[in-house]
């Protein structure tokens, strides 16, 4: 199960970093980008406290 | 009841001060991985949002910038590294039972008043920068550059509700916003970046190798916007050294680094100086200077817009997560600091006092506008005691000089520290240079001054004394 959490938290930091080369690049619109960076927002937000907390409480 | 919530708050503040008064223990030492997240998350906050774009502002050059970001940032992992982390290993105990063991309960007392009401403008600049983030949906207008006093009705309503929301947490919930303060540190840093690499084409950078020459005409141009002074390389290196200068040469930071199993671990704030002090202010820069652009150099400053033209939700989201979570254990630490002060008094109630003083001061745009100033003001005042620390631990033995004095003649108030302390200050505030330099002649001075003062106070007077028996 945590490794699920932690994949799910990596692939949100990729998606609130990525999209913004993607945009300088005019590969994908303005609208993607911020849509892709909200969606990475909540990946991170919802699935990082799980495996964090544990990981500090090991 | 009562004596229940009683003894759940000794536990808190047990817990929140543990080993206060003995050296941390082998067994308690951490290693370097702890700390290069500990700085880089603590160094990626709200002021950010302030800080590079003030830069803009003062019309640095792309080169100076650059250039003065480096040395200044190097000098202050330097000072961590090789001025605090040396003490903190050695010794192992905070900040403040240093300063009791050499200055007395008294002056102790008052450098944590002091502190504490320089963590309520910290704090209160924080609530100012959520408070922008939290009008865009109500269209506030928002404080120019050169405001001083609040523009508007709405602006002060918007400052009281984050004010109260960030009081209430610190003085309920503060656990909560730490942990998630704890969670949001890798995910801001991206944010910065992928915000400023998104925005670069409307600057005008086509590709990375054109981004030099842009930004050197549209983004750090090197013009002062109206009413601001203009910044040299220079300004930027003493403050990018000096801005956490309460923390490394003022010896803050011994509390933290007192942990480390090493004394050279203070290079692992180079995480912070380098993520936070150098990416983030770097970005924060662009994003401001889009704004400029598309505004025609409009004096209105706004963190929370700035941040929402360039990352949508996500960025207010950034704005108001950075913002919070420096504030609240900013407004925290403040009633730690204020209870020292007011033994009798309950945190809760400290809290919401500071929580009051400081949501007042965020009334004021000033204190965002003028942040540079601010920061440069917070180290300067607590950069003696730093000074004081070090000469008592380095010189004195050199000197035949008894260390720790006041607790080995059991003094409440040690006047060498005191007027040390006073003194360094006058000097310093009579120098005619601007804010930003006059901290390093004054940690010579504060040096000077102690030593001259404790050997008054430990030979002449005494020897004056025996003589006189």
């Amino acid at each position: 199960m945590k490794i699920i959490l932690v994949i799910v938290s990596l692939i949100g930091l990729v998606l609130t970093l990525l999209p913004s080369f993607l945009v300088f690049a005019n590969a994908i619109s303005w609208d993607t980008y911020l849509l892709l960076m909200n969606v990475g927002t909540i990946m991170w937000f919802v699935s990082a406290p799980f495996w964090m907390e544990k990981k500090d409480e090991a | 009841m009562k004596s229940k919530r009683g003894n759940v708050l000794v536990k808190k503040l047990d817990e929140i001060n543990e080993f206060e008064r003995t050296p941390v223990p082998p067994s308690k030492l951490k290693g370097a991985g702890s700390f290069w997240g500990m700085y880089a998350g603590e160094h990626t906050a709200g002021t950010e949002f302030v800080i590079g774009p003030l830069f803009v502002a003062h019309g640095v050059s792309a080169f100076d910038l650059v250039t003065g970001l480096l040395i200044g940032n190097l000098l202050a992992v330097l000072s961590w590294t090789f001025i605090t982390g040396p003490i903190a290993t050695r010794a192992r105990i905070t900040l403040y039972y240093f300063l009791e063991k050499i200055a007395g309960k008294k002056v102790t007392l008052l450098y944590n008043l002091v502190n504490a009401l320089m963590f309520c403008g910290l704090a209160g600049a924080m609530i100012a920068v959520s408070a922008t983030a939290i009008g865009i949906p109500f269209n506030l207008p928002m404080p120019s550059l050169n405001d001083f006093f609040p523009n508007s009705i709405g602006w002060i309503v918007a400052v009281i509700v984050v004010g109260a929301v960030t009081t209430a947490v610190a003085m309920f919930g503060y656990s909560v916003v730490a942990k998630f303060g704890k969670f949001a540190a890798p995910w801001m840093p991206l944010v910065f970046i992928a915000s400023a690499v998104a925005v670069l084409p409307e600057i005008g950078v086509s590709s990375f190798s054109n981004f030099w020459e842009v930004a050197k005409e549209r983004i750090w141009n090197g013009v002062p916007l109206e009413g601001q002074s203009k910044f040299t390389i220079w300004h930027i290196i003493f403050f990018s050294w000096f801005c956490n200068l309460a923390m490394h040469i003022g010896m803050a930071d011994l509390s933290i680094l007192r942990y480390a199993k090493k004394w050279y671990y203070g290079v692992t704030s180079s995480a912070g100086m380098f993520v936070g002090h150098y990416i983030a202010w770097l970005a924060s820069g662009i994003l401001y200077s889009l704004f400029l652009l598309e505004s025609n150099n409009s004096l209105a400053f706004s963190p929370g817009q700035v941040a929402y033209r360039a990352a949508g939700i996500a960025g207010i989201a950034c704005v108001i997560i950075a913002g919070w979570t420096t504030a609240n254990p900013t407004i925290y630490r403040a009633g730690l600091a204020l209870q020292a002060v007011m033994p009798k008094s309950k945190t809760w109630k400290v809290t919401m006092i500071i929580g009051a003083i400081t949501t007042f001061a965020a009334f004021f745009p000033a204190l965002v506008m003028r942040l540079l100033d601010f920061v440069s003001l917070y180290g300067l005042i607590l950069m003696p005691m730093g000074a004081v620390i070090f000469t008592d631990f380095w010189l004195f033995p050199k000197l035949k000089l008894t260390q720790n004095y006041a607790e080995v003649r059991k003094i409440q108030f040690s006047w060498p520290v005191f007027l040390t302390w006073c003194i360094t200050l006058l000097i310093a505030f009579l120098l005619p240079m601007e804010i930003y330099f006059k901290a390093l002649p004054g940690w010579f001075i504060a040096i000077i001054l102690y030593t001259v003062l404790s050997y008054f106070q430990q030979k002449v007077l005494v020897a004056k004394k025996e003589k006189e028996k």
